[in-house]
């Protein structure tokens, strides 16, 4: 089971874990990524490339899917305007052992940073801001690379 | 052949969008932003600064130099910053 979704609309975690859970694989691990409320964010404002995106996300999930043997993959992300406290991406992985899933959860959110069309704006103080790339997170992704 | 522009690049030449005919000695990613630059200040300003942009041709990421002779659609944009 995979499924990818892009959407302006908010994440419901409750029916994406349902759906995931509902395989009885023996193991579920999430991630949850959360505007931040604490350094004077006001307003986040996702862009995306329209099909590329769900291409990327698609083509992680398939990866992660082989790698680890899962039961299921869930990478759904937010796009639009959102507020500090809402919910940007969720990704759910499904697998015999928590392991495989914990493994296949971290490489998704690690890939999917480097890996899919996305671009963060924040707006501080009524200025928007387009976000800069971290170079750690090309480090996190690039550690998926290696075994 | 159609370009996208996303995020600051988008803001920088002023359009998202565009739809242009390749001129035959136009052959990568980073030809076709010489060329662009060459046109008009907008396009130059956005492009000054090679290190800072991405490409994608025809919805995959590329290389500034890979070729994009009978590509559909470039895409240029800035890192990524998604999840």
């Amino acid at each position: 089971m995979i499924r990818v979704a892009v959407s302006p609309e908010p994440i419901d975690v409750a029916a994406e874990l349902a759906a995931i859970e509902a395989l009885a694989a023996g193991a579920v691990a999430t991630f949850t990524g959360i505007v931040r409320a604490d350094d004077g964010v006001t307003l986040l404002e996702l862009e995306h490339y329209p099909d590329a995106t769900e291409a990327a996300l698609a083509a992680l999930a398939d990866e992660a899917v082989a790698r680890w043997k899962l039961a299921g993959a869930v990478v759904v992300h937010r796009v639009g305007a959102m507020r500090p406290g809402e919910r940007i991406v969720l990704v759910a992985t499904a697998a015999p052992h928590r392991r495989e899933a914990l493994d296949a959860c971290a490489f998704l959110i690690d890939r999917l940073k480097t890996d899919a069309p996305f671009w963060k704006r924040e707006t501080r103080q009524g200025q928007a801001q387009w976000v800069e790339a971290r170079d750690g997170d090309t480090a996190a992704a690039a550690r998926w690379r290696h075994g | 052949m159609d370009l996208l522009y996303f995020a600051w690049v988008r803001d920088a030449v002023g359009t998202g969008h565009e739809r242009i005919a390749l001129p035959e000695n136009v052959a990568t990613v980073a030809d076709l932003l010489d060329w662009l630059a060459a046109r008009d200040d907008r396009h130059a300003a956005a492009f000054a600064d090679r290190d800072r942009l991405r490409a994608a041709v025809d919805q995959r990421f590329a290389g500034l130099d890979a070729r994009i002779a009978g590509a559909r659609e470039v895409a240029i944009f800035p890192p990524v910053t998604g999840g």
